[in-house]
């Protein structure tokens, strides 16, 4: 039986980077496309 | 874990997401986008997926400071100690910031796209849940699930709102509806799950008045959501759709109250199978009662 290394720390943190620039661009998407709603 | 250890590690990004109580968040949204469906008036799509996202946004913040305020209660409750702070994968700073980040986030986002009346609805339904029900009432009085459930009651008043710049007898109606609907949704749930609430010192119906007490307002409750849901009907605002669907999903909903009602308190060890079919019914019957609302207006007009 092996023992379980745990959590990696680089691992949860190159995630959690990717969640974040994910979720900026899918800001980024939406406030142009509200800005094209509202002028419309 | 200790508290180095805590520090050493970062918080995983689904600790982030579970701390918005993402369930909860599927009925907010939801209620919301069928509050904004079911509206007189028509926003441009990407205006009305704005007001659903603030919504859903601000509900999460919402739960993610009821998490931080309710850490030590979480940890004393087997349903809630491996939450992200009770369990010690999430520091509480950053819990509280990360609630406060969202709150602030979605109702600036609200204001600027849809519309300042949105907006202040949506901020007061936050503080509502996070200052009014999770730091006032809920650890002081078993009336908590009734006043506290106002908080659930938003999203629908919000969407209509987004949709119509104004408020309306209607989306007062859906707030109503969901008001009344939390108390015998949320005692059935506490009747099985109070030992839990007992041990931790949270008031709830069936720990302060006793059991008997709780099952008879769970059937209180549901007379009255019987006769608000048909209402907007009886009034005009809706058609035949939701107006049938409302009487029978009301009176099937009456029919397991009246059953965990007229129920003689179980003995200990009891599988309180009425009192969960109660609750997965109350969840069924919300979805599909306004599920009909949006249906009446695409088909009926």
């Amino acid at each position: 039986m092996t023992q379980n290394p745990g959590p990696d720390p680089d691992r949860i943190r190159r995630n959690r980077n990717t969640v974040m620039g994910l979720l900026l661009g899918g800001f980024v998407v939406l406030v142009f496309f509200i800005s094209i709603a509202k002028m419309g | 874990m200790n508290q180095t250890a805590i520090l050493q590690i970062p918080t995983d990004w689904r600790d982030f997401l579970a701390l918005t109580k993402p369930r909860v968040m599927s009925l907010v949204i939801f209620t919301g986008l069928c509050g904004l469906l079911a509206a007189p008036e028509r926003i441009h799509p990407v205006l009305a997926f704005t007001a659903v996202l603030c919504i859903a946004i601000g509900a999460g913040g919402a739960a993610a400071l009821n998490q931080w305020w309710e850490a030590d209660i979480d940890a004393g409750m087997k349903r809630t100690s491996d939450r992200p702070l009770p369990s010690g994968r999430m520091g509480r700073t950053e819990a509280r910031d990360f609630g406060v980040a969202l709150s602030v986030g979605s109702v600036l986002l609200m204001g600027v796209s849809i519309g300042w009346l949105a907006a202040a609805i949506l901020a007061v339904s936050i503080l509502y849940y996070a200052v009014i029900y999770t730091v006032w009432l809920k650890p002081r009085t078993p009336q908590n699930i009734v006043i506290g459930g106002g908080a659930g009651a938003f999203p629908p008043l919000i969407g209509w709102v987004a949709a119509t710049g104004e408020i309306t007898m209607m989306p007062v109606l859906l707030f109503a509806i969901i008001f009344f609907w939390t108390p015998p949704h949320f005692w059935s749930l506490a009747l099985y799950v109070k030992s839990d609430y007992a041990k931790v010192g949270i008031p709830m119906m069936p720990v302060v008045a006793g059991e008997r007490a709780t099952r008879r307002q769970i059937l209180y409750y549901s007379i009255v959501l019987l006769g608000l849901s048909v209402l907007p009907w009886a009034l005009g605002g809706t058609h035949a759709i939701y107006g049938l669907s409302a009487a029978v999903l009301s009176a099937v909903f009456l029919a397991f109250a009246a059953r965990v009602a007229l129920r003689p308190s179980p003995p200990e060890g009891d599988a309180m199978k009425p009192e969960k079919q109660m609750f997965a019914f109350s969840i069924l019957y919300l979805f599909v009662l306004f599920a009909a609302l949006v249906a009446d207006r695409m088909i009926l007009g």
